[in-house]
């Protein structure tokens, strides 16, 4: 049994060199993650499904391609887990919500067939918040998430499931996705990397679409290395997604390890100013202080605009969520409430039986932003603030090549916390919002701990410089050595 | 800015949402709040200032592809997630009276 607690704490890559090695077999680090499941997900509630009988198969065919002298590369053989917003073909898909309970795709999203092709194990779906609107993971219609460094607090959202299933060492990696925060927040809460891609590096092909503006998959990971092994193999374009970029993937792997010397990292005067828990704003000054220590120049910036990044952000994701959701009527797939007499009935019966309060109040704002006579004044002004929010980023990217600064104002919350104060919630995601509005890649990597509790570094890039934001993540993190593991499922209660 | 009840039902009803009494009340507080922060946006000058409409940078080229047939789902995978169907049709209750 120990050997399997061994087995399932080892980073991704450090079980892909034990693959190649022929020290383990897959379906030995597959066994042991859903052991590892089985042993502590009551507890978490990572989990909306676990595929165990697909995975062993996949790991079996794995094995026997390793033996065969065909391995694929390094995720062939590795055990791996979905957001659950994600399509999988013949395996159910709920994205957290009971209007599409019961729902089962008949095609494969391209992220998920990229990993399947590079012969990765799925082991099952993850938690989230209905339809990825949500910073808590709380607004999940099947069960909450907890965090497993404590489990009374959230895992952070809406990709909550995908980042506690990796401090929960339930998996070696898992994708997410991130409208406006939703990757880099529980990346932060739970003390893992996550990338949030630029928008338009990864397919949205086969991603139940939140805001179709915002919404971009991206990988998360135990270190930084297996999160640039995940976006190898999932970035790059796709006949599939108009707004998927031509460019090819770049390599992110190789220059991984060459440091920060000379590296301009900025440093918004804006972000600093003021409602940063002290224990936050202490880790993210420290990692600061590192880089310069390493070599790279801190460059005060600004970011004028980040103040009305919030109020931009809500009106064009509810507006463009609002239009998403119409499609959920009962008519194709999906809840349909029973016994109604007419069309419209149908719709509005379907939806208020299917749909969870947190979708219902989204997809009230957009219909409201959006509606005749409000259009100008709400959702047109906010993409003119987008407009300024881009600008101030292409003025700062002239003076720096990162961004760095918070993820959130403060560690992981509680539970209950903030779901009475919808307002509240929204401000968990102060700091990473204008990172999707302006479509540019970011990045959330461990730097401490405040109060017990996991803190993240956030680092954004110019569009398309996934490889810059790794390779500095990778200097903090060889710096700081291996991550600090969570106990608290180790208690037994 | 606070939304009224009436305006609250107006919305849902464009919304193809059913809401409670109990909600309606909750909305429209909710909602109002979410709305007065969102009038942060009003005291910014914006004269000339395009609005954002694409999220891809300018210039940023998309992998459009051949414009040739290609296979796709079959009416049976379609349909099988269909609530209610007869033959290769969704079936819907009846729209006219």
């Amino acid at each position: 049994m120990s050997g399997a607690v061994e087995l399932t704490g080892l980073s991704l890559q450090a079980a892909s060199a034990r693959l190649a090695a022929g020290a383990v077999s897959s379906r030995q680090l597959t066994e042991a993650c859903l052991g590892r499941i089985a042993a502590t997900d009551d507890r978490v509630g990572a989990f909306l499904a676990v595929t165990g009988e697909g995975a062993l198969a996949a790991a079996a065919a794995s094995d026997a391609r390793r033996a065969a002298g065909k391995a694929l590369g390094p995720l062939d053989g590795i055990p791996l887990a979905l957001k659950d917003l994600f399509l999988t073909r013949g395996v159910a898909t709920t994205a957290g919500s009971r209007i599409l309970e019961g729902f089962i795709p008949p095609y494969d999203g391209t992220a998920v067939a990229r990993l399947k092709a590079a012969g990765a194990v799925l082991l099952g779906k993850l938690n989230l918040d209905e339809f990825a609107m949500g910073s808590s993971n709380e607004h999940s219609a099947f069960k909450p998430c907890r965090n497993p460094w404590d489990l009374s607090r959230t895992p952070g959202g809406s990709s909550g499931g995908s980042a506690a299933a990796l401090a929960a060492r339930q998996c070696y990696g898992t994708l997410g996705t991130d409208t406006g925060g939703s990757i880099r927040l529980p990346a932060s809460f739970c003390g893992v990397v996550g990338l949030k891609p630029t928008y338009g590096r990864v397919s949205r092909s086969g991603v139940i679409a939140f805001a179709s503006s915002l919404d971009q998959p991206g990988p998360l990971g135990r270190t930084t290395w297996d999160v640039a092994a995940l976006l190898a193999a999932i970035a790059g374009p796709d006949p599939r997604d108009l707004t998927c970029a031509a460019r090819p993937a770049d390599d992110y792997l190789s220059g991984l390890e060459a440091g920060v010397r000379g590296l301009r990292v900025g440093v918004p005067r804006e972000w600093f100013g003021g409602g940063l828990e002290p224990g936050v704003e202490a880790r993210v000054r420290e990692a600061l202080a590192t880089y310069q220590r390493l070599g790279a120049t801190l460059v005060e910036i600004s970011l004028p605009h980040s103040k009305y990044g919030i109020a931009a952000y809500y009106l064009i994701a509810t507006a463009e969520a609002s239009a998403n959701l119409a499609r959920y009527d009962g008519v194709r797939f999906g809840r349909r409430a029973p016994g109604v007499r007419g069309l419209k009935e149908l719709y509005a019966e379907s939806r208020e039986q299917g749909l969870g309060a947190e979708p219902k109040r989204r997809i009230m704002l957009g219909t409201y932003a959006l509606s005749a006579g409000y259009y100008q004044a709400y959702y047109l002004r906010a993409q003119q603030v987008r407009t300024l929010i881009r600008r101030d980023f292409d003025a700062a990217f002239t003076e720096c090549d990162v961004v760095a600064g918070p993820v959130a104002p403060s560690a992981a919350f509680k539970l209950g916390e903030k779901t009475g104060d919808p307002l509240q919630m929204y401000l968990a995601d102060v700091f990473t919002i204008t990172c999707n509005l302006a479509a540019l890649p970011g990045l959330s990597v461990p730097c401490g701990l405040a109060g017990g509790l996991p803190v993240g570094l956030q680092l954004l890039g110019r569009p398309f410089d996934e490889a810059t934001l790794l390779r500095a993540a990778r200097a903090l993190e060889r710096e700081l050595g291996p991550a600090p593991e969570p106990t608290a499922l180790e208690e037994r209660p | 800015m606070s939304l009224s009840l009436d305006e609250v039902r107006r919305v849902a009803a464009l919304a193809r949402l059913k809401l409670s009494a109990a909600e309606e009340q909750l909305f429209a507080g909710q909602l109002s709040a979410i709305l007065d922060r969102v009038r942060d946006l009003e005291g910014l000058d914006l004269t000339g200032v395009p609005p954002m409409t694409h999220a891809l940078a300018e210039g940023e080229a998309v992998a459009l592809r051949p414009d040739a047939p290609a296979p796709g789902l079959t009416a049976e995978e379609a349909l099988a997630n269909a609530p209610d169907r007869e033959g290769s049709c969704f079936k819907v209750p009846r729209i006219i009276e």
